[in-house]
């Protein structure tokens, strides 16, 4: 049986390595080849780039060589994939090369997609991609003071990031002694600061004692750059001094040009996994069309179940469990303090009081990450 | 002839059913019916809401053993 799974990222790692495992003997009777295909040599920890956008990690603590990640029984090719032939059960990569499957896993992740908004790309400073994420703590440290403005779009990966570049924000000049001259001006999609009605209703409090103001109903629709002003829908306008964006996100150009799905999210069914019509294609993490949060820790769950799956399938012919939604997001909350929300389809979160603990049980994990990407966390 | 979209958003505490709603919204074709399920009884009043600032329109809101649907219209 050939298991081809499409992603190097967190899903897809995660997944190969717990396949690996489970069906090491199968792999060494050469009964089961299991391939991986990535874009990048490189493994990219890309929640480190919130840090990274103001100084509390370097570039280097985010990448790892994918290879070093690996158990033995992957076979890992830097070759990424440009044509998806489902019906034919077979994708082609950028060498020319074809990939036969039994089962196919796309974890292929999200891009931020800044075009959507007139004026975006070329006026607010995004923490999305290491180029971005450096340039924008070059602005924030030469930034001598006025109205910081954070605005955020939908979809968009690690539902924490608008609440949690504030707090960090706040406390970045704070540290920079210029907090005086900072007005910081929050702005989110829906009626409240967070979706999740409970980090809302934590969140708004603390705002409020820091001095932050917030504007809800707010979605945007375009930037003046030449005289700093951003329109939303709802019809507002908010001059600013530093646009700071947490963009929407768009699935991978191979997937939305091939056609598996809208804005390139994958429709896949919420409890197996599976693409819509599809009996042995998978989709996990960021890639997918499910209603939950775009973050490491839904790949990583989902990775799970579904490795638990596929080992069964080939072991019993079925699978043996569904994937429940299961969610962990950290919030870091500023002045070295965390908290976190977990929640599964069935169950909202109820974040507890941020804490010391928390906030530096998140700085370990930024190194215990790779750990988890070996699947031994 | 307008196309109806369904967002299943049952289930979805984050994002949540608006948010899945004004992303949807976003690649809709202008007189697009949009058929929000909501698990979520908070859906009823935050998603009219929402329509009312950004313009568009409430066809239809009801709820079926324990899950809202709500259908929107596209105004803009």
């Amino acid at each position: 049986m050939k298991i081809l799974i499409v992603g190097g990222g967190m899903g897809g790692t995660i997944l190969g390595n717990n396949l690996a495992r489970r069906l090491a003997q199968e792999i060494k009777a050469s009964k089961v080849q299991l391939t991986m295909l990535s874009a990048s040599d490189k493994h990219f920890y890309q929640p480190g780039l919130l840090y990274l956008a103001v100084g509390a990690m370097m570039p280097d603590e985010l990448y790892r060589d994918q290879a070093s990640l690996l158990e033995p029984g992957i076979d890992f090719h830097v070759d990424p994939v440009e044509e998806f032939l489902l019906d034919d059960n077979q994708v082609k990569t950028q060498s020319g090369t074809t990939y036969d499957y039994d089962i196919l896993v796309i974890a292929t992740g999200s891009r931020p997609y800044m075009e959507e908004i007139p004026g975006l790309a070329e006026n607010a400073e995004m923490f999305y991609t290491e180029e971005g994420a450096l340039k924008m703590l070059a602005r924030l440290r030469e930034f001598e003071g006025g109205r910081v403005v954070i605005t955020v779009g939908v979809p968009h990966k690690c539902p924490m990031a608008p609440l949690e570049i504030t707090f960090m924000l706040h406390d970045f000049f704070k540290e920079r002694d210029i907090l005086d001259k900072v007005e910081l001006y929050y702005t989110y999609p829906i009626g409240r600061i967070h979706s999740l009605e409970n980090v809302a209703k934590w969140a708004t409090p603390e705002f409020d004692q820091l001095g932050i103001k917030y504007e809800t109903f707010f979605n945007m629709k375009e930037i003046d750059g030449d005289n700093k002003i951003l329109r939303s829908e709802e019809g507002s306008e908010l001059e600013y001094d530093l646009l700071v964006t947490i963009p929407a996100h768009k699935g991978m150009e191979v997937v939305e040009n091939q056609g598996l799905g809208q804005n390139g999210w994958i429709p896949i069914d919420r409890l197996r996994l599976n693409m819509e019509g599809r009996d042995n294609v998978f989709a996990i993490g960021d890639t997918t069309n499910l209603p939950i949060s775009k973050a490491g820790s839904t790949a990583h769950f989902e990775a799970e179940a579904l490795g638990e799956n596929i080992a069964s399938m080939v072991k019993i012919g079925q699978s043996v469990r569904d994937y429940d939604g299961k969610v962990f997001c950290f919030i870091e909350a500023g002045k070295n303090r965390a908290t976190y929300a977990s929640f599964d389809y069935l169950n909202p979160p109820d974040p507890k009081p941020p804490t010391r603990t928390v906030h530096w049980f998140k700085v370990a994990y930024n190194q215990l990450y790779w750990a988890s990407a070996r699947g031994l966390l | 002839m307008a196309e109806k979209i369904v967002i299943d958003a049952r289930g979805s505490f984050c994002p949540g059913p608006l948010m899945e709603l004004i992303a949807k919204l976003k690649s809709a074709q202008v007189g697009d019916e949009l058929e929000v399920l909501s698990s979520d009884k908070g859906s009823a009043t935050d998603i009219p809401e929402w329509i009312a600032k950004a313009g568009h329109q409430i066809v239809e809101s009801r709820e079926e053993r324990g899950i809202w649907h709500i259908t929107v219209r596209k105004m803009k």
